[in-house]
């Protein structure tokens, strides 16, 4: 009795009326434009669409290969991502470590509740907040100035080398509480009983942590970092966008505000889809790369 | 004896190091608020920290006096509700059409999410389409494109498998077809993983900018968001046209900027506090979620 395959789909119709929608909008939404990829392999002109522009194969790579201006947009990427990565990403296990350590009560829950606050801010929001704080008569220039430790305001925002600093920083601060929750559930995993043994035997607090608390989560810690890792090329598009000024793009421009520069100011399409490909492959590469890493040295890892 | 005081110090001195970080986040967010309270131009001697020197409301009367503000206040608004309802609409039924082990073509779909999730088409490409279908400056861009989420998809597959089947086996019998039963029987009973979503995407919508950024030039379709970005963004000329319309001496471009920024994230700092529970569930039910 096997009921062919109109059969079957006849008696489910009214799921199949579910799941198409979304089906559809996959469709549309996700695979078509991964077929105008091929814009990255032709001289696109909008007038002629995808099926008639030239192919030009691997000249757009080239070009931008070539180009200085890649390579300090690179560079500028690379920078502020390697620092997000140093200084936060240890950070939040230190934070989520120390919370951790809070007795269950009205301190702990406030405490928690404030640091995932900024998370739900937007960056314009924040962009302007920032701008806001670091201007010459903000917070930060006027608590600097009463404290003596500076003369003069300090001009955050227009010196290009300050850049890398205020965007890595802003993000932790948006960020750094947020990052703790994944933690801070494995580590509420963690049976009780072994802390008690550990006490009874002696061990301190910092020991606890060390040998009881670290271990606990370290499965979350690969993953997070071959995460982190994987995403060190995709930038933060909003924040550079609200934070960038005329005075500082040399330091502010990243991967993913240069894509859309070129392609959506400057209508330069196939070059700028060709940046992007490139910032993908790269991606999913380093995503790889730090998944074999971390199997070699921790025996976990993702995939 | 030596290790308890030890101890007893650790939690001093971590409930200190709290006091601090948690001063680090609020301090900056109540320095704004005193500022939208304060006078434009004594504000720019600087040394305001916790509170306005020189109280006014002018700001707040100024920028509700733009009729555009209110515009773009109720875009965002629309845009989150109708978006929100849409996205738990769409992404929900497909969710518990998936849910069902012998639904036809079931393995072909997970696939093709799984393939989204590596490679996507990247923001030109994306581009082009969205706008060769007609999207751009048009309301629906802001909800189309995101109706369907396969993330959050199988977050809410996985809930709805862990339901007890027999209650839907008795609505069956009673002869209710497949939409009475997600109506009335799967959605009540999931409402934890639909608040979650709801509240993620509610908290996307209410904040993009990128989306009016990209595909808005008409000015009546602008979210708050977008506005605020404008007023951040424009250059000196057109931001001091735009406040020039008032003329005072009581604002500057900056103090009604920061009255702006207050008025806009006001709803969700309103919310916040309730829907704390919400998106802590949330973080465990999907892992890691942006």
């Amino acid at each position: 009795m096997k009921r062919t395959f109109k059969e079957k789909w006849m008696s489910q119709w009214q799921l199949q009326v579910m799941v198409w929608p979304s089906i559809i909008l996959l469709i549309v939404f996700s695979f078509i434009p991964m077929f105008g990829l091929i814009t990255a392999f032709q001289d696109y002109s909008p007038l002629t669409g995808f099926f008639a522009s030239e192919f030009v194969g691997l000249d757009n790579f080239k070009a931008f290969l070539g180009d200085s201006d890649f390579y300090n947009v690179l560079t500028n990427t690379l920078a502020i991502s390697l620092l997000k990565l140093l200084i936060g990403f240890p950070l939040e296990i230190v934070l989520a470590i120390l919370i951790n350590e809070l007795r269950a009560g009205p301190f702990k829950r406030v405490t928690q509740t404030i640091s995932y606050l900024p998370h739900f801010l937007s960056w314009v929001i924040l962009g302007g907040m920032i701008i806001s704080w670091l201007s010459s008569s903000g917070l930060v220039n006027s608590l600097l100035m009463s404290l003596h430790l500076i003369q003069e305001p300090l001009p955050f925002l227009t010196n290009p080398n300050a850049y890398w600093w205020v965007a890595t920083l802003t993000d932790i601060w948006k960020e750094v509480g947020w990052g703790t929750i994944l933690y801070l559930a494995a580590m509420a995993g963690i049976d009780p009983s072994l802390y008690e043994a550990a006490k009874v035997d002696g061990a301190r607090k910092l020991k606890r942590i060390w040998h009881i608390t670290l271990p606990g989560i370290s499965q979350i810690i690969v993953l997070m970092f071959v995460l982190r890792v994987g995403s060190v090329l995709g930038s933060n598009l909003e924040q550079a966008l609200v934070l960038q000024s005329s005075s500082n793009i040399q330091r502010s421009e990243v991967i993913d505000l240069y894509v859309y520069h070129l392609g959506l100011t400057q209508g330069d399409f196939s070059f700028a889809t060709a940046v992007g490909i490139f910032s993908s492959v790269v991606s999913v590469i380093l995503l790889l790369l730090a998944n074999v890493l971390t199997k070699r040295i921790h025996n976990s890892s993702i995939f | 004896m030596r290790l308890e005081r030890g101890e007893a110090l650790f939690n001093i001195c971590n409930k200190i190091f709290m006091v601090f970080f948690v001063a680090i986040i609020v301090f900056p967010l109540i320095n704004i608020l005193a500022l939208s309270f304060n006078d434009g131009y004594d504000a720019m001697k600087g040394g305001i920290y916790l509170f306005p020197r020189k109280f006014t409301l002018i700001n707040y009367k100024t920028i509700l006096q733009d009729p555009t503000i209110y515009r773009a206040f109720s875009i965002t608004v629309a845009k989150t509700v109708i978006g929100v309802a849409g996205h738990l609409l769409i992404t929900g039924m497909a969710a518990y059409a998936m849910s069902k082990s012998y639904l036809v073509g079931r393995k072909v779909f997970i696939r093709m999410g799984i393939i989204t999730m590596f490679f996507n088409g990247g923001m030109i490409p994306t581009f082009l389409v969205v706008k060769s279908l007609g999207l751009a400056n048009n309301f629906w861009v802001y909800i189309i494109p995101v109706l369907f989420s396969f993330y959050d998809m199988i977050i809410l597959m996985n809930f709805f498998r862990n339901l007890p089947e027999s209650i839907e086996e008795s609505a069956k019998i009673d002869g209710a077809n497949m939409f009475q039963i997600f109506f009335r029987i799967v959605f009540p009973l999931s409402l934890p993983a639909f608040s979650t979503i709801a509240l993620f995407h509610g908290v996307y919508q209410w904040n993009d900018f990128f989306v009016a950024k990209l595909y808005m030039t008409d000015k009546s379709l602008y979210p708050i968001q977008y506005y605020l970005y404008q007023l951040l963004t424009s250059t000196g000329a057109a931001s001091s046209a735009k406040a020039g319309v008032y003329i005072s001496k009581a604002f500057t471009t900056q103090s009604l900027q920061q009255a702006t920024m207050i008025i806009t994230t006001l709803p969700i700092m309103l919310v916040y506090p309730f829907l704390q529970k919400y998106f802590i569930s949330g973080m465990l039910l999907g892992g890691v979620k942006e």
